[in-house]
Parts: C-alpha cells; sequence; structure tokens
C-alpha cells in the first residue's frame, strides 16, 4: 500500500521555489497549472499584513494542503482563490478557464467552510440545491444531479431533514455535497473538520479522499493538523505568520488508495516528523 | 433516546449521536400542564370569591368598586354594545398592525439595501417612536379634522406598532450568516436573490418577535389615541370606558375592560401561535433539549 516514495518527500525551501510536479504522483500532470498565484499581497486596511510576495501553482488533479499556525493566511489565501476579497498586489491566474466579459475567470469552485454553513430553515435537498438554484436551475430538472450529490456524501435519505436534526458530521457531509453538486474543477476547504471528533474526522478523511480519486477535481485543503495534511495530500504548503508567507512546499509521495495501514506505517512518521520540523521553523522569528 | 423523526433509510450509528430531538409527537397532557392551567384558574377563583365576600361585607358603594357578580350581570347586558365598540377599536388595531407591518419590512428592506437611506431616516424613525404617542395625537387630530377620527385613530396606533418592526426587522436582516453571504456572492447571487433566499429568511424569527410586541402596542395605540381624541359619531371601546366613568356605572367599565383584555390576550396568542408555526421545523427556539 505505501510507496517506496517515502524517500522522495521534502524540499524545505525559504524562500519558496518554483514547485516542479514530479512524475512519481500518478494525479498531477506536469506542466497544467489550473490556479497560479503570482507575488500575491494582502494588507488590511488598518496596516496588518495578512500574505507578503505569496507564489503558488496548483495542477489539475491536485491535492494540495496549506498548512500553518494561525494567522498565517491559509485561508486568506483560499478566500482569494475563490474570488472573496480584493488583492493588495500580484495576481491570480486561471490558465485553463474561460474569462467572461467582465474580465474575471469562470472560477467553476466549490468551498467548504470552517463551519457546515448551512442555511437552517431549509431541508437538506434545499441546501445542497442552492448553487443550482441560484445559477437559475429548475429544481425538477436538476432532482437527480441533487441526488446524486447526496449518494457521494452518503446521505441518501436524508433529503426532507432539517441541519438540526443531523449531527456534526453529517451537516459537513452535506456541505460538501452542496461545494461538488456544481461538479466544479475546483474543491476548497477551509478546515472542514477541526471541529469534528477524531473517529468522525477520520471517516470523512477516507470519505474525502475516495471522492477526489472517483472524480477528477483538484482539492485545496486548509489544516492547521499536520497528520491531517500527510494523510490526504499529495503535497503540502507550508506557511508562516507575521507576515503571512510561503516557507516550505513539500511532496508527500506515497501511493493512493491511502487507508488505515498508511496511517500506522513508518513513511507516515517519518512524513509527520518533517512537516512538524518544517512548520517549527515556520513558527520561530524570522531571521 | 435519539431519535431522526424522518426515520432514514441509512442510518449511520457513529455519526447520529448528537442529534438533537424535535419535538413531533402528540403532547400529553401531563401533570405539568394540569398545573400550569389549573393553580392560575384556583388562584383566580379565589381572588373573585374574596373580592366577592369582602365588598360584600364591608359595604363598598358600587361605583366605587363593584362585585364580580354585578361586573358579570353588565357584561351579559351590555355585551352587544360593547362588542360593536370594541370591535371598532380592533379594526383600527388591525389595520394599523398590518400598515406597520408592511411599512416597517419594506423600510428596513430599504435600510439593508442602502447605507444613505438609514443614515438619512433612521433618526427620525427614532423620535417618532421616542415621543409619547398621547402628545402627538391632538396635533394629528387637528390635521385629520374632528370628522375624520378613524384616520387619526390609526395613524396614531400605526406610530406606535411601526417601530418594532422596523428595528427587529433591520436586526434581522443584518444578522445573516457571514459565511452564507460569501456563498452566495461564490455562486454569483444577485442582491435580490441574497435577499429574498437569505436575508429574509435569517430575518423570521426577528420579525415573528417584533410582530409580538407589535400587535399589543397596535391595541395600546388604538385605545390611548380613543382616549384623547373621544368625539365624534363613532366609537371604539376606550370611549365607552371613559363615558362609564362619567356615568359611574363602574360595573360596565369593567365589563370593557375585560374585553379589552381578552382581546389583547388574543391577539398575542395568534402571534405566538404563528411564531410557532413559521419556526418550529428549524430554529432555535422550537428545539426540544433533553437536559
Amino acid at each position: 500500500m505505501v510507496s517506496a516514495a517515502a524517500t522522495a518527500g521534502l524540499a524545505a525551501v525559504d524562500p519558496p521555489a518554483p514547485v516542479s510536479v514530479g512524475d512519481d504522483v500518478p494525479h498531477s500532470r506536469p506542466g497544467r497549472s489550473l490556479i497560479r498565484l503570482q507575488g500575491v499581497h494582502k494588507a488590511y486596511s488598518n496596516g496588518t499584513v495578512a500574505l507578503r510576495d505569496v507564489d503558488l501553482e496548483i495542477g489539475q488533479h491536485e491535492f494540495v494542503s496549506l498548512l500553518g499556525p494561525s494567522g498565517c493566511g491559509k485561508s486568506t489565501v483560499l478566500r482569494l482563490i475563490a474570488g472573496l476579497g480584493d488583492l493588495s498586489a500580484g495576481q491570480i491566474e486561471w490558465p485553463l478557464s474561460r474569462v467572461d466579459a467582465g474580465g474575471s475567470p469562470d472560477r467553476d469552485l466549490g468551498f467548504v467552510f470552517q463551519e457546515p454553513t448551512l442555511m437552517p430553515w431549509a431541508t437538506v435537498f434545499d441546501n445542497v440545491f442552492l448553487p443550482l438554484r441560484l445559477a437559475g436551475k429548475s429544481r425538477r430538472a436538476m432532482r437527480d444531479q441533487v441526488e446524486e450529490a447526496l449518494a457521494m456524501v452518503h446521505l441518501e435519505g436524508f433529503a426532507n431533514a432539517y441541519p438540526r436534526e443531523l449531527s456534526g458530521g453529517m451537516k459537513m457531509r452535506v456541505s460538501i455535497a452542496r461545494a461538488l453538486v456544481t461538479r466544479p474543477k475546483v474543491l476548497l476547504m477551509d478546515e472542514p473538520f477541526a471541529a469534528l471528533d477524531e473517529i468522525t474526522r477520520f471517516k470523512l478523511n477516507n470519505d474525502l479522499l475516495r471522492l477526489w480519486q472517483d472524480n477528477s477535481f483538484t482539492v485545496i485543503f486548509v489544516t492547521h493538523s499536520v497528520y491531517e495534511s500527510v494523510y490526504l495530500s499529495q503535497r503540502i504548503v507550508v506557511m508562516a505568520a507575521r507576515p503571512g508567507r510561503v516557507i516550505a512546499d513539500a511532496r508527500i509521495g506515497a501511493a493512493y488508495p491511502r487507508d488505515d495501514s498508511f496511517r500506522t506505517s513508518d513513511a507516515y512518521n517519518r512524513y509527520c516528523r518533517e512537516i512538524s520540523e518544517s512548520l517549527h521553523r515556520a513558527m520561530e522569528p524570522p531571521a | 433516546m435519539t431519535a431522526v423523526d424522518t426515520a432514514p433509510a441509512a442510518v449511520q450509528p457513529d455519526d447520529l449521536d448528537s442529534a438533537p430531538v424535535f419535538a413531533t409527537a402528540p403532547k400529553r397532557w401531563t401533570e405539568t400542564t394540569w398545573a400550569r392551567v389549573g393553580i392560575p384558574i384556583l388562584i383566580g377563583i379565589l381572588f373573585i370569591g374574596l373580592w366577592e365576600v369582602l365588598v360584600y361585607a364591608l359595604g363598598i358603594r358600587r361605583f366605587v368598586l363593584p362585585r364580580p357578580s354585578m361586573i358579570a350581570v353588565a357584561l351579559v347586558e351590555h355585551f352587544g354594545s360593547l362588542m360593536a365598540s370594541l370591535w371598532y377599536t380592533l379594526k383600527v388595531t388591525f389595520v394599523a398592525f398590518g400598515l406597520a407591518l408592511v411599512g416597517g419590512v419594506a423600510l428596513a428592506i430599504l435600510f439593508v439595501q442602502s447605507r444613505v437611506i438609514e443614515l438619512a431616516l433612521f433618526p427620525y424613525a427614532v423620535i417618532l417612536q421616542v415621543t409619547p404617542v398621547v402628545a402627538i395625537a391632538p396635533i394629528v387630530l387637528i390635521w385629520t379634522g374632528l370628522d375624520n377620527v378613524y384616520l387619526a385613530l390609526l395613524i396614531l396606533a400605526w406610530i406606535v406598532a411601526f417601530f418594532p418592526i422596523l428595528s427587529n426587522m433591520v436586526l434581522g436582516l443584518r444578522s445573516a450568516d457571514h459565511n452564507l453571504i460569501n456563498l452566495f456572492q461564490l455562486y454569483g447571487a444577485s442582491r435580490w436573490q441574497i435577499l429574498r433566499r437569505l436575508q429574509l429568511p435569517s430575518s423570521l424569527p426577528y420579525l415573528l418577535g417584533g410582530m409580538k410586541i407589535s400587535g399589543g402596542l397596535a391595541l395600546i395605540g388604538a385605545v390611548v389615541a380613543e382616549f384623547v381624541s373621544f368625539s365624534g359619531g363613532e366609537s371604539g371601546i376606550a370611549w365607552r370606558i371613559i363615558e362609564s366613568g362619567n356615568r359611574l356605572e363602574t360595573e360596565r367599565m369593567f365589563a370593557a375592560l375585560i374585553l379589552l383584555s381578552a382581546a389583547g390576550v388574543t391577539i398575542f396568542m395568534v402571534l405566538h401561535g404563528l411564531q410557532h408555526l413559521a419556526l418550529r421545523k428549524w430554529h432555535e427556539s422550537a428545539l426540544k433539549r433533553e437536559n
């Protein structure tokens, strides 16, 4: 199950160099960036610099984690990619996407927040249907597509339940179904499982990996957990705070599918240790 | 212990543990319900009995404090004319409440859409609210003319009922979950879609809370306005109270009061029921917890 690629691994770099996507990773396609961040700078009106000079390329069907302490701007990166908020400097390109008349790219993404962020007055079906409804689609025409999204997260039979009737893990599943219902190219996830208990989190980790393998979307996953990022990702972008910046870009070479035997393997431990070390460097004050 | 009332097909036991329970089973007539209804009734009967006996024993004069039995007789005797008067007052109340609801919601939506409009108008809404309606009544009456008292009553009751709706609705519209707003923006939702699909449903609990306050206030406003402007051909329940006072028919005064209170309680209960119906499926306030 665990590939010998444990020897590949880590290229901790400071300042970050452009990432070259290796051939050892089955899902990536070299040279075909889906999203390209160049010199991205974000300062708030109170003077706080949230991000300084972030360069990042994300390929098609990659699984990338943004890892770092709180305040390192990893969620800000995610929101900027989603088009929420303006850049202070730099640019975010979508080389493979169409550009509309107003000059903004067709982003084609789904977003999962840290909270399930469901509409409490609407049923599970209506919550998942929301992105399609906002796009002007009719409920009747989209019924199958919504039900398919619910089936993907194992929530068949819950279409008419209200969010309050569901447990935390189930609400998060609804949130994931809503993000996937439009069949997006990119799934952005902002610490989606941080509030869940460990057993539920492991289960959702596995479900997420299965969905990613079965479909062709890219995942950009924000987390502060070394263990979660190593378990899930092909690639981990380590960030540091004050100001928010990228300090390392590491590859996790272990093959997919990954399961609980990977979680307990030596290779997994070694990756975790290496990532932890670069994270500790991130916590130290800049020289 | 825990159950989901939709009887799901694919239950995942490890995932269901902390799901809260909504009460959907028919309510049982329990001991506590008996206590909640029975004890106040018992207290009421005792109080009325004591009143009857004391007034009789102490020889208190009828026009100072009539016995409950006399009030009951007056209530039956004058029921027709009192109900007609009450209906007049209630018409003012309902129309004023309806206009307050429409106006308050519309203005709140306007405020939330445009900061400039809010800055321009909100202070005046506050001034209208904090100035006692009794003090405004004479000038409103002059403007409408004494032959148009109904319109004056309507305006005065509306002023009182309007503000709770406006301020609660503004608060409600602003309370929409920020992440949900982001989500709507992400999917390119228009302002109208955000209003219709997110802000209006989010504000519903606030609006219903405001309506409960405002419904009672509309009745109070109508009665106070009648007191200040009593004259003219038509007459509401407040006018009956003043008339009875002038004639020292104190028992008729009490009878009118009883009807007025009953009307107020009914308005409250109807709005309370509406709130329950609208929120029982999803809102925190309708949730039954076992601890």
